[in-house]
């Protein structure tokens, strides 16, 4: 009995030990949830999901303040890898956030634009090049199409132009075989 | 050191045997297809950035001519493959599996075919930096489907010296004979492109492997490199395809593998098409860019052949020649191993087509429906790359992507080996494909997103420094106020004593702040934002804001006043 | 599949030579079952049913069943084995392909835990039995209780306990000429099919291979040691269909290994697991139990023995590294 007892309870100390070792020897330093959310939303910047930026509702969803399926330019895909992340249920993105839309760039029309920097201070990412009374130009690649320059124009200049595939970002599609209904899922 | 054409040879893991279909297309010598009135001039031909038109609608160029500036080393120039006049530079659809279109020089020829001026290139005298730069505006790449552009590959020994040049004559692919006809009928030639090429790379040895179903060509090639009195092996390699994928090639010749990721150069060996040994001869020695190139058409047709073709010629002009069978219902670019299916026959050749095979339900009947995998392992034993497609078809599938890499998915060449041994005919390389370009518009997404967010934290970091500049500012003058005020009082009772001097010194002080102030903001009115714009832009934005100015004269009164 | 089939029938000519044409019966029963059990899951699931049905793996299930299973058990023996393998086992894991279990051992496990005491009715005497003896033993409604054809080896192997089982059997054997003699035969029958797929290239060597040297090592140097309580080599190799799992159990592509290691692991942990499984299980053949375990076991080997890719061998290096 007694010997069974201190067997046992030796095997647990030195077990015990050499987890506690293991775990400060083979520490993984981990991100933070956090950065870990923000690495997945898709930093467009844009508030739809109505905190100020990709980070603040990432710290909003890490803290279980919000919900995953806040943000529409992540879409589906953002919202099922935030689900498979935080180990939560898959939702569709909510309809009072805004929808899904194709992937688009800001342009702005330089005939119509009066240079009154007011896109330049909506603008999250400086993706705008300008000054006062100066004709502004949208860099392209750098625009994320938060749509946030949209409002502030007082002469309405700019629009969206969502960007269709070129030979550079066609992408090789799934093998689907209209054969097999039943496969195409998955 | 002179390698005996019995040397020791190697062998890869994996690979298949597939019928060859060569004998159709080798029967006749190739042919020259009647000058075409119009070319299509893709300006995006080789990998890397796409070169930028440098000639206007309505110019009139010489054969030969630049009409497309490489962008960046790498890149290579096009030029035009025959004289005429530029009638439009528009979107043309490319001979691309997606069937979209990209940036085309069209050309109208005036069928005079007049050439630039064209002189031998001194390479001896040249520098690397100029060698590499003359080849990048030759518009030379590899010619074996890659189209790497081979200034890169040829810069890369210059100074070290490399062991092994081998040359790829092997040409596994099945129906396609274009480098078999090339070595038949232009060894000469190519042997001389070979020297060139040795003696800028300063290879110890010279290998050109060629597949033993080539009799002919090895024969070409043995007899032009005695003839040439160098010390090239000309080596017979067994026939079994992938043979000719470079990493392959290499393998079988020397016994190295050279992993994914590494270039063969850091391994001391090099690998070249003929017909890019060809193109570099005349681009060297007769200065002539690289305008045209071997095009086998095969498959289903009553007269398959090669044809020398100009680039940017339509397709379906050259696949008129062979008289196409009625029941053609498909035309691949490339080999039935690894070519893609085109939308259609309107499309340019450019400097990848080595083949343009035409399809039909006859020679290739669609595949029976795909099977589930029986994990019986055949692909992998098939694999030349050593992977388990089976694994890599199951991650790819499930878009597990992340295990797929795990997996090596970039290391596959996308042979088709796979595919070709599988069971349960499941088109594993195109769910490869799939995942391969599902990943790299990940990682482009990723990049742009992590872009993205830095540029909007360190716009907030300003904003804040700017917020709290403006607080200290707005503090500071508050203080200089109070201070100004003590002072003006302390002043005010200074004058009430002694006279009215010092309140005007106040005054002067005051105005010279403002104006300082002014000036400061003046400043500060400077274009914002402006670092990562190029010349260009910044030229365009100053045209367009000259243009404006004149705007805002005439509609002054209505605008509002800016900030 | 259909080699396969065929690589199967040397052994079950030889089975119905000696012991009649119950296996027949057996072989008909399963096959009909898994026929039938296939098409119905196919039609379940929306699936082209003439092309799944004849590819011919659900016959291959059915027929490795009946020729584990005892050629005088109860007909509803194979039937409920087989519906277990093609239902459950293979269909609601996914279908071919997805399995991570062998269909027929599944099978084999489920009826030898559930009914051990028909599992042992085997067929006895080496006398060859007409057809009509055989379908009424098979098709006859006696319950466990009556069967009175109870053969020596069938008492052997329901007495079996522990060591002394081995001994007996070896004793019963040894008593038994004409048993061995069958068996052999059989066993001979299995090796010449399985052989004739190896040449065929339908199978790799690695899994006989690896399988049959790990049983005759530890058969020879277990028995080498202590003769009294293990059975040498050649016992182990014929009796409780080794051969046959040898060649078409083991080799199982979907729900075993696929590396080239990977093959040999698998094999050699099937062959250890069933020796343990014979002489120090309470159950009279492990192979069963051994290849589920090691299907199991499965994916892990995989990953960790894929071969190294091209240009990552160890052999070479890189000049300029
Ligand atoms: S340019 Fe407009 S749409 Fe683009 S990122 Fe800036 S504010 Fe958003
Ligand atoms: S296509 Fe890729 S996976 Fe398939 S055999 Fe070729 S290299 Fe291997
Ligand atoms: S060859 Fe086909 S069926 Fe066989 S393992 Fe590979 S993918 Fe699966």
């Amino acid at each position: 009995m007694l010997e069974a007892i201190l067997v046992m309870s030796l095997g647990a100390v030195v077990l015990g030990a050499a987890l506690g070792y293991a775990a400060v020897k083979f520490r993984v330093e981990g991100d933070p949830l956090v950065e870990k959310i923000d690495a997945i939303l898709p930093q467009t910047q844009c508030g739809q999901c109505s905190y100020p930026g990709c980070k603040p509702y990432a710290t909003a969803i890490a803290r279980g303040e919000a919900e995953i399926n806040q943000c529409p330019p992540g879409g589906e895909e953002g919202i099922r890898k935030l689900a498979d992340l935080l180990g939560r249920e898959f939702k569709p993105l909510s309809a009072e956030h805004g929808v899904e839309k194709p992937k688009a760039v800001a342009v702005i029309d330089e005939q119509t634009c009066i240079g009154c920097t007011l896109c330049i201070q909506a603008c999250p990412v400086d993706a705008i090049v300008g000054a006062a009374k100066q004709m502004h130009t949208i860099i392209a690649d750098q625009c994320t199409g938060c749509e946030l320059c949209l409002p502030p124009c007082p002469v309405d200049c700019i629009t969206m132009e969502v960007l269709h595939e070129t030979v550079d970002t066609w992408k090789w599609k799934y093998p689907v075989f209209p054969l097999h209904p039943a496969q195409v899922q998955s | 050191m002179i390698r005996q054409p019995q040397q020791q040879l190697f062998r890869f893991n994996g690979g298949v045997t597939p019928e060859y279909h060569k004998d159709q297309s080798t029967r006749v010598p190739i042919g020259v297809p009647p000058a075409p009135t119009e070319l299509v001039i893709p300006l995006h031909q080789s990998i890397g950035g796409t070169p930028r038109p440098i000639v206007s609608v309505g110019e009139r160029v010489l054969c030969g001519q630049r009409i497309g500036e490489a962008d960046g080393d790498v890149s290579a120039a096009v030029h035009a493959s025959t004289s005429g006049t530029v009638v439009a530079i528009e979107m043309r659809q490319l001979p691309h599996p997606s069937g979209l279109s990209s940036l085309c020089v069209v050309l109208q020829a005036d069928g005079h075919n007049d050439w630039i001026a064209c002189s031998a290139f001194d390479y001896e005298q040249a520098t690397a930096q100029e060698i590499r730069d003359y080849l990048r505006d030759s518009g030379v790449v590899g010619l074996g489907g890659a189209v790497f552009p081979s200034h890169l590959k040829l810069n890369a020994g210059h100074q070290i010296g490399i062991d092994t040049l081998i040359i790829n004559g092997a040409e596994c692919e099945p129906y396609i004979t274009c480098d078999d006809m090339l070595m038949r009928e232009r060894a000469t030639e190519i042997v001389r492109g070979v020297a060139l090429m040795r003696r800028v790379l300063n290879a110890k040895a010279v290998c050109i492997g060629i597949e033993d179903n080539k009799p002919q060509a090895i024969a070409a090639m043995q007899t032009a490199v005695s003839e040439s009195k160098e010390d090239f092996a000309v080596t017979t390699v067994p026939t079994r395809y992938p043979a000719g994928g470079a990493k392959q090639l290499i393998r079988v010749i020397t016994g190295i593998e050279v992993p994914h990721g590494r270039r063969s150069v850091e391994y001391g060996v090099q690998c070249f098409n003929v017909a890019t040994a060809l193109a570099i001869y005349q681009a060297i020695a007769l200065g002539r860019p690289l305008i045209s190139r071997i095009v086998t058409v095969a498959g289903n047709v009553s007269n398959a052949r090669n044809f020398e073709v100009l680039i940017g010629t339509l397709m379906k002009d050259i696949v008129a020649l062979c008289d196409p069978l009625a029941d053609t219902d498909r035309v691949i670019m490339g080999g039935p191993m690894m070519g893609v299916e085109l939308a259609s026959q309107d499309v340019p050749v450019v400097k990848a087509t080595n083949c343009i095979l035409l399809g039909s339900q006859k020679i290739f009947p669609p595949a029976p429906p795909e099977m589930p995998c029986i994990r019986c392992g055949e692909c992998a034993i098939a694999c030349p790359a050593d992977l388990q497609p089976l694994e890599l078809y199951w991650f790819a599938r499930a878009k597990l992507f992340g295990k797929a890499q795990e997996y090596h998915l970039f290391d596959c060449i996308e042979c088709g080996c796979c595919s070709y041994v599988c069971p349960s005919n499941i088109p594993l390389v195109d769910y490869y494909r799939f995942a391969k370009s599902e990943i790299w518009a990940r990682e482009k997404e990723k990049a742009l997103a992590d872009e993205a967010r830095e540029r909007f934290e360190f716009r907030q970091f300003r904003d804040e420094r700017e917020e709290h500049e403006k607080v200290a500012r707005l503090a500071a003058r508050a203080a200089a106020a109070a201070e100004a005020k003590a002072q003006s009082a302390a002043d005010l009772a200074a004058a009430s004593a002694g006279g009215d001097s010092g309140g005007d010194d106040a005054t002067k002080a005051l105005i010279a702040a403002a104006l300082e102030r002014a000036r400061q903001q003046g400043g500060e009115i400077a274009p914002k934002n402006t670092g990562h714009v190029s010349a260009e832009q910044l030229a365009e934005i100053a045209q367009i804001e000259s243009r404006r100015a004149e705007i805002r004269e005439q509609a002054k009164p209505q605008l509002p006043p800016d900030s | 599949m259909l080699r396969v089939l065929a690589a199967l029938t040397p052994g079950i000519a030889a089975y119905a030579w000696f012991f009649g044409p119950g296996v027949l019966i057996q072989l008909g029963l399963a096959s009909l079952t898994a026929l039938l059990a296939e098409a119905l899951m196919l039609k379940l699931r929306d699936r082209p049913i003439w092309r799944s049905v004849g590819d011919g793996s659900a016959l291959v299930t059915a027929w490795l069943i009946a020729l584990s299973f005892p050629s005088t058990g109860p007909w509803w023996l194979v039937v409920v084995a087989t519906l277990a393998a093609i239902l459950v086992a293979k269909h609601l894991y996914g279908g071919l392909g997805q399995n991570p279990f062998n269909p027929a051992m599944v099978g084999f496990a489920l009826m030898i835990v559930a009914y051990p005491l028909m599992m042992s009715r085997w067929p006895g005497a080496g006398a060859a039995m007409d057809i009509g003896q055989a379908g009424a033993l098979i098709f006859g409604s006696h319950s466990v209780d009556t069967v009175t054809m109870a053969t020596p080896l069938d008492t052997l192997r329901t007495a079996m306990h522990g060591v002394e089982t081995k001994l007996s059997v070896e004793t019963f054997l040894q008593s038994r000429p004409d048993l061995h003699a069958a068996w052999k035969w059989i066993a001979a029958g299995y090796l010449a099919g399985g052989l004739w797929l190896l040449q065929q290239r339908i199978i790799s060597w690695h899994m006989p291979t690896a399988f049959l040297v790990t049983l005759i090592a530890l058969a020879g140097v277990s028995s080498a040691i202590d003769p009294s309580a293990f059975n040498g080599p050649l016992f182990e190799l014929i009796s409780g269909g080794a051969m046959l799992a040898a060649f078409f159990i083991v080799t199982d592509p979907v729900s075993g290994c696929t590396t080239p290691r990977g093959k040999l692991i698998f094999a050699t942990g099937v062959a250890l697991i069933t020796w343990i499984i014979r002489h120090f299980g309470g159950y009279p053949d492990g192979i069963a139990f051994a290849v589920l375990l090691m299907n199991v076991a499965a994916p892990l080997i995989d990953m960790y023995t894929q071969p190294k890719v091209f240009g990552l061998k160890d052999d070479q290096g890189s000049r300029h590294d």
